[in-house]
């Protein structure tokens, strides 16, 4: 296989999960109405609770609905690479897996690309969002920031999408969506400085701000929050790319198709 | 494509045990086994979804354990279960195909209009793949198996939820492939009115090869009865 076999095979990766988006694009439209009810809704009944100091990347007092824009961008992110890599092996993917499986590329190559693929369509949603949130909201961080923080945004979706294939693939236990929510979405994006700065978390309880530390989600949201406000975190890219290549590396190379449905029910 | 000495276990369970057979170049070849019989197991591990645990296939003098990119770009799979996008159009799906072949735009629209249209379909190429018929979408999944020009076309039980002239159909399209484009094939049923007498048949049964012979000798060695008494005294003695 020559590099051109990649590059073609990798367009064409890219360019069927964006033709699905805009055939499914209400789905993707009603699956921003989530974050936008957390902008608005949540966000309008906590700021009253909960003050921000001065915290980086800000340079100034902001409102909590700008402080929680990265952290919903995770979100979307989140919510994504995991019903994605669900999809990817027990329902609507399958027969797109099987296909993609069945190419004569190699098989690490063809996942990160399907990885990469899913991300982007996240990453499409999330500038969405911000647009949203920019026009509707008043979360107005500098034009720059949208450009700096696309790397950041498809590091994320491709950490969150090794994590997701990796679930999918070896816990059976949560092979529908619910089990997923419960058991690896909202701890995740709880237990994290989305919707909270971590300082407040220390002062609550140590072992939970510790646990918060511990967290890759974190780190990918801080990574967002610092890149969108054109601040480096070296320690957010660090731990959120370190992160990404250990989970991919997992992920696909321990990726078996008989531990999902792409074989049907049963092997027969 | 050669299978030498294959076997696969699954949960400690032997799914296959020590298959092997040459399918003969441009020939039909019917793999007849009940459900349950391993043929499944057997394209999972001839199209790479499965990893080979014992034996070994090979294409011409390329192992597939070996060398899986040089032998993957000379086969075909039709699956059992719909591997069709329903959302987007006929040519959109082919398209992917072509790219995951490593076929530039321009290169996968022309292979993509030459197979639609050896399969009277191009008039259905921009249609969404959800408002076929089952029959129409099958030969779709054809279309696109046929794409990259595959030596071995594998079709898993291709006429699954088909009626009854819709099955007849596709039987005869696809050995029509076989004398005009010298493809090789194996198509997968448990129905034995899918096989003609002249096709090479391999019996699989629990996982075993029990024949792999001529349709029409299979049932001269077993005393001139059909193939449907054929198949069940094989079985029979496999089970003795």
């Amino acid at each position: 296989m020559t590099p051109r076999d990649y590059w073609y095979c990798f367009l064409g990766v890219q360019k069927r999960e964006w033709l699905r988006f805009w055939q499914q694009r209400t789905r993707f439209a009603s699956a921003l109405v989530r974050p936008l009810l957390w902008l608005v809704v949540f966000a309008a009944g906590f700021r009253m609770v909960l003050g921000v100091s001065i915290i980086p990347p800000y340079v100034t007092y902001i409102t909590y609905e700008t402080y929680i824009v990265p952290g919903l961008c995770g979100m979307i992110i989140l919510f994504n690479s995991m019903q994605g890599a669900l999809s990817m092996v027990y329902d609507r993917e399958l027969g797109s897996m099987r296909v993609l499986l069945t190419s004569p590329l190699p098989r690490p190559f063809l996942l990160l690309t399907k990885l990469l693929a899913m991300g982007s369509v996240s990453v499409i949603q999330v500038y969405v969002f911000l647009l949203i949130a920019r026009w509707g909201v008043g979360v107005r961080p500098p034009l720059e920031g949208y450009l700096a923080v696309l790397p950041a945004l498809l590091l994320a979706a491709l950490m969150l999408g090794a994590l997701g294939l990796l679930i999918a693939t070896w816990v059976k236990q949560l092979e529908n969506f619910a089990g997923v929510m419960n058991f690896v979405i909202f701890p995740m994006f709880f237990l994290s400085s989305a919707l909270y700065p971590l300082w407040r978390m220390q002062e609550a309880s140590p072992w939970i701000y510790q646990m918060c530390l511990l967290n890759p989600f974190t780190h990918a949201v801080e990574l967002l929050r610092f890149a969108l406000y054109l601040r480096w975190n070296g320690e957010a890219i660090a731990i959120t790319l370190g992160v990404t290549l250990v989970l991919s590396a997992l992920a696909i190379g321990g990726f078996r198709p008989q531990r999902t449905r792409l074989l049907g029910a049963h092997l027969g | 494509m050669e299978a030498r000495g294959i076997g696969y276990r699954y949960r400690r369970q032997p799914v296959l045990q020590e298959v092997s057979f040459t399918l003969a170049s441009g020939r039909f070849h019917a793999l007849l086994g009940p459900n349950g019989a391993g043929k499944s197991t057997l394209f999972g591990l001839m199209t790479r979804l499965l990893a080979l645990q014992q034996g070994d296939l090979r294409l011409g003098e390329r192992s597939l354990r070996h060398q899986p990119s040089a032998v993957m770009r000379h086969i075909g799979a039709v699956f059992q279960q719909n591997a069709l996008d329903l959302d987007l159009s006929v040519s959109q799906n082919l398209l992917y195909h072509a790219a995951l072949h490593g076929m530039s735009p321009r290169e996968g629209r022309l292979r993509c209009g030459e197979e639609l249209e050896r399969q009277q379909l191009t008039e259905h190429a921009r249609m969404p793949v959800r408002r076929l018929n089952g029959g129409h979408r099958r030969r779709v999944e054809i279309a696109r198996a046929m794409l990259h020009s595959p030596a071995l076309l594998l079709l898993d039980e291709p006429t699954a939820g088909l009626d009854l002239d819709s099955r007849a159909a596709l039987g005869a399209h696809v050995r029509q492939l076989c004398r005009d484009r010298k493809v090789t094939v194996l198509w997968a049923t448990h129905l034995i009115e899918e096989i003609a007498p002249e096709d090479q048949v391999l019996v699989l049964h629990r996982g075993r090869l029990l024949a792999d012979e001529p349709g029409d000798a299979l049932c001269r060695r077993h005393g001139g009865i059909s193939l449907t008494d054929t198949f069940n005294a094989l079985t029979r003695e496999a089970l003795a």
